[in-house]
């Protein structure tokens, strides 16, 4: 598809972010196409986790935790004084690096958590969302006759992929994804991968990953961090056949990292 | 030369290491436990005989003359250890979620300096300030001063197991209810504090087995009482308190009343352990 005709949903501008009295993450700007896959690669402790969470104002809860720069969704700035973080992450969903269904809570009672806890009562409503959200996250089939069972009692894979759904329920335009797949076996993997497929045709998503053969075989766009900067970013295509930065190189052909 | 690599010998040798090793743990931890089978054994012996239908629905009969039971000390321990629960639980659960979740504050370490202190009261003295602040000024002993006096010894208790239960759960369950656009007070109470009540009623549960052995604090809030108390405002009995005057008295048929009180009150007690240690097995899958 040709690029010009989708617009930029986030247009991030001198971000920088870090603990106390390191920074962690250095001036970045960047832009995140609209019904695209971006991922963020680098080493291990480049910040690209970070940046990540500083997309949802996530970040700011860590104690410590300080930000500076401009995230614009929308061409609205989330970090403008007034707006409300927890709005911010009704617009932008997360989905973590370790599958984290809420304890005590059936499969219907996770996916429902974003409508119910935040008060939405129309039960014919929250039923939708629930159903269409487990079958955008590819789990309908395999839990529709038990979503009485608790979230905890799926497997690793589809614990996941019931978190993706809460995330999907509330309907947010955008949806990080922190290493999504680092704790889950091939198989599992594959499914969410392919499951990022369809879910670009309606959502944009930032995605964390370690590993390079997914950024490749999931995104449209490659952003390379390292110690904090973002070096280089392009299309997957063009960033895997022909870096522009030295480092870029380095770090694809596994000379480090 | 004998290699130095015989394995069928190594492995021979090994294995009696390790069931000799094991041979001492498990000798280590039966020599722990024959105290309290003795216990146990005792008191069931000695307090069996004392229990029937008149033990358990009669009123106290007067000093020398056979029968009569601790009916009212039942219902009097019940009555107190309830209001106690009553008012030291949502404290407690509170208290302990504040530990919990807002720990970066400084009132939250004078909070838990201050829980870890009262932790360690001697009970005695809890019952010494109930009686100069609350018994003193109204004239009286009474059920409420009881309470009062075993909420206070509750209250810490509820405290700690709260918040080490909440401790259990991961943070980025409770990034993950952020991350949904939920406030954090909403994340608190219905994805946390909902998620830890199997947990939370444990440690209330054991903080209620504790409170009920206790006896210092009620020697002199709620003193006691031979007749019904007829409300919260009177002297009342208590089984810990009962079995106190029993056992101190030199009456023979009162001394096995103190050993049936004793039978009941450790038959309550250790009920309650077993329901929480098994609400915390069923619920295991939960905390990992």
């Amino acid at each position: 598809m040709n690029k010009d005709s989708k617009s930029n949903i986030l247009i991030i501008d001198q971000l920088t972010a870090g603990f106390g009295k390191s920074e962690i993450v250095k001036k970045i700007s960047m832009q995140v196409t609209e019904k695209e896959i971006t991922a963020l690669i680098g080493p291990s402790g480049c910040g690209k986790s970070t940046f990540l969470r500083c997309l949802n104002r996530l970040h700011e809860e860590t104690p410590d935790a300080w930000v500076h720069g401009k995230v614009n969704l929308n061409n609205k700035n989330i970090y403008e004084k007034g707006t409300d973080p927890v709005f911010v992450r009704s617009q932008i969903g997360m989905v973590f690096q370790k599958p984290n269904p809420f304890p005590s809570m059936s499969i219907y009672d996770n996916v429902a958590a974003g409508l119910t806890i935040r008060g939405i009562k129309k039960k014919t409503y929250i039923a939708e969302a629930v159903e269409r959200s487990l079958i955008q996250a590819a789990l309908w089939t395999e839990v529709k006759d038990k979503l009485k069972s608790a979230g905890t009692s799926l497997s690793g894979g589809q614990q996941q992929r019931l978190c993706i759904a809460r995330a999907l329920a509330i309907s947010p335009p955008v949806i990080l994804m922190d290493e999504p797949t680092s704790a889950l076996d091939p198989i599992s993997t594959a499914k969410i991968e392919e499951l990022l497929h369809q879910l670009k045709k309606e959502v944009t998503i930032v995605i964390v990953t370690h590993n390079m053969q997914q950024a490749a075989r999931v995104s449209d766009q490659t952003a390379f961090f390292l110690l904090g900067e973002l070096i280089e970013m392009d299309s997957t295509k063009k960033f895997f056949t022909n870096p522009k930065d030295p480092r870029s190189e380095n770090y694809i052909t596994g000379r480090f990292g | 030369m004998k290699s130095p690599y015989n394995l069928t010998e190594q492995s021979f040798n090994r294995k009696l290491k390790n069931k000799f090793m094991k041979f001492i743990f498990a000798f280590l931890t039966v020599l722990a436990l024959i105290p309290l089978f003795i216990i146990f054994l005792h008191v069931i012996k000695s307090g069996i005989n004392a229990i029937n239908y008149d033990f358990i629905t009669q009123l106290p009969a007067p000093a020398g003359q056979p029968g009569g039971g601790i009916a009212n000390a039942i219902l009097g321990s019940i009555t107190m250890v309830a209001l106690a629960a009553i008012i030291a639980v949502p404290l407690g659960v509170l208290g302990g979620t504040y530990l919990s979740e807002y720990k970066g504050g400084k009132l939250s370490s004078v909070f838990r300096f201050v829980v870890d202190l009262m932790t360690s009261i001697p009970s005695i003295i809890v019952g010494l300030y109930i009686y100069s602040v609350i018994v003193l000024p109204m004239k009286g002993f009474s059920a409420y001063a009881g309470a009062l006096a075993l909420a206070l010894l509750m209250f810490p208790i509820v405290v700690k197991s709260t918040e080490e239960i909440l401790k259990l759960l991961p943070t980025n369950i409770r990034e993950a209810g952020l991350a949904l656009g939920i406030p954090r007070w909403r994340v608190i109470v219905s994805i946390i504090l909902r998620g830890s009540v199997p947990g939370i009623t444990t440690g209330v549960l054991l903080a209620i087995a504790r409170v009920s052995g206790e006896t210092a604090p009620l020697l002199f809030t709620a003193f006691g009482n031979q007749f019904w108390a007829n409300s919260l405002n009177q002297p009342t009995s208590s089984l810990t308190v009962q079995i106190y005057t029993y056992a101190i008295s030199p009456f023979q048929e009162w001394h096995e009343q103190a050993w049936g009180a004793a039978f009941i009150l450790l038959l309550t007690i250790f009920i309650f352990n077993l329901v929480a240690r098994w609400l915390l097995l069923r619920n295991k899958n939960e905390y990992m």
